[in-house]
């Protein structure tokens, strides 16, 4: 079961039931899910946990949909990884590496639809529906397949054939926009108000954002039931980030976990980084950018949480940074040579901060240090054709030697 | 009557000017404000218009045409 009390307006306040609403019908603010926590801290306990699934549902206490009925491709509990090597170049002792690039659909885009779709059954939706460019295309595909909806993922028409294998592999309908992404966008938020499907980041987007909260819960109890000192995050909406900082004060106040003193550090590439030029403006008023920037991951010219996402960084006295793009692919190469993992832009972008951060002294040597990968490059090779230069040789082995310069 | 929700950014040159009154003067429009936050430089506005279909499109067309950035109130929908 779930213990799922309703919505609530983040902006007003008012209340609502637990319907497929992602606005309030007054001011229009976006809704989050309210709980009955008393209720949760009564069943939940982390031996409890422990001995749950190996994926998300080991959580599902704390989430908004119904266990027993879970669309589930073995999202989640992805590893924690101790990055000494990383560390070491960087002067710190104890970070790691969270990577979820290793989730079914290689991004943790898998949390947020896992509860989008579960929740969309719960509601008697049968199609399941996205605008996406890659990773959410992907695991809404692969969600919808698994539960036997329909799928319908919206691209723009000029969409590298590439970008789109990833859904079009699960057998969803793809629907290739002839516009702009502010086209897609308008065009896809008109559908959700006129079609009965469940659009799973605009009438579900309560539910689904709720799926990033179970990072936040597995990075605690990876780290033996506490909280981490520094937390970086990719910041695209800026829903993660958000969601990730719940996730960690909700173990606290169900008390699995001590209070949580974790600064929150947001990291944006400079081609799109609306949330970071408001925290450096001291503002809480995020501009509008048009993006252009090689973390297409990353490239939400308006985001939705941004002003959220501001006041997690005001709370918990964190920092933003933006990443020049030159230094992201350096990112994805770090990652790879020193703990060998292969990362999309995203995760470039997030070791480009932690790089920032650790030689600003931001983040100190004997502090728990987690940076969060979100995505996995075999999707994105291209940002790094440079890499792949083998050495042509003849088959013999003289010209191995001449080649390599190979001495014993 | 079909009705949009939508969220205005106006730039600084455009902080002063009657756009909305404007618009719903201009075309058959009702405009219905829910929220703002109006500052020096830059401000913005949620609100919702009332009208036939073609001629919402009309307004937003021309809203644009001025300089106003106009998006869905969900934000960005398209994820990556």
């Amino acid at each position: 079961m779930s213990y799922i009390k309703g919505l609530f307006c983040k902006e007003c306040g008012r209340e609502y039931p637990a319907e497929p609403l992602n606005v309030c019908d007054f001011c229009f603010g976006p809704l989050e899910v309210t709980y009955d926590y008393d209720a949760i801290s009564k069943v939940i306990s982390r031996e409890k946990i422990a001995h749950g699934p190996h994926t998300l549902w080991r959580y599902h206490d704390l989430l908004p949909a119904d266990v027993d009925n879970a669309v589930d491709i073995n999202a989640g509990f992805t590893p924690l990884i101790k990055a000494k090597n990383l560390a070491k170049s960087l002067g710190l002792d104890e970070l790691y590496i969270k990577n979820d690039s290793v989730n079914p659909s290689f991004s943790f885009k898998d949390r947020v639809v896992a509860i989008a779709s579960t929740k969309a059954l719960e509601f008697g939706f049968d199609t399941l529906a996205c605008a996406s460019t890659g990773n959410l295309a992907g695991s809404v595909a692969a969600h919808a397949a698994r539960a036997g909806m329909r799928a319908f993922v919206f691209i723009p028409s000029d969409l590298e054939r590439g970008k789109i294998l990833g859904a079009a592999v699960y057998g969803s309908n793809l629907i290739a926009v002839d516009g702009s992404y502010d086209d897609v966008n308008r065009l896809c938020s008109e559908l959700s108000d006129n079609y009965n499907w469940a659009f799973v980041n605009i009438n579900m987007r309560p539910y689904y954002a709720e799926g990033s909260k179970t990072l936040g819960f597995e990075v605690a109890e990876q780290l033996g039931w506490k909280a981490p000192d520094n937390c970086i995050v990719p910041g695209a909406s800026g829903s993660l980030f958000t969601k990730i900082w719940k996730g960690l004060n909700e173990f606290s106040s169900i008390g699995l976990i001590d209070s949580v003193s974790t600064r929150m550090f947001l990291g944006q590439a400079q081609g799109c980084s609306p949330i970071v030029t408001a925290f450096d403006g001291n503002d809480f008023a995020i501009r509008p950018v048009k993006p252009n920037t090689i973390a297409k991951s990353l490239a939400i010219g308006n985001p939705a949480d941004g002003y959220y996402a501001l006041k997690v960084l005001e709370e918990t006295k964190g920092s933003a940074y933006a990443v020049p793009e030159e230094d992201v692919v350096q990112g994805i190469k770090d990652l790879a040579e020193m703990e060998g993992i292969f990362t999309e832009p995203a995760g470039g972008v997030v070791v480009a901060t932690l790089k920032h951060l650790a030689k600003t002294g931001q983040i100190k040597p004997g502090e728990t240090t987690v940076a969060f990968i979100t995505g996995n490059g075999y999707k994105t090779q291209e940002v790094i054709e440079d890499v792949a230069r083998p050495i042509l040789i003849k088959p013999t082995f003289a010209a191995f030697e001449e080649a390599v310069s190979v001495r014993p | 009557m079909p009705k949009r929700r939508t969220r205005f950014t106006f730039p600084t040159g455009l902080i002063t000017q009657p756009v909305i009154f404007d618009l719903g003067r201009t075309f058959q429009l009702i405009t219905n404000i829910r929220r703002a936050d109006v500052r020096e430089d830059m401000g913005w506005v949620i609100l919702e218009l009332e009208g036939e279909e073609d001629e919402i499109q009309r307004g937003l067309d021309w809203v644009t045409s001025l300089g106003v950035r106009v998006d869905p109130v969900d934000g960005d929908v398209v994820e990556h």
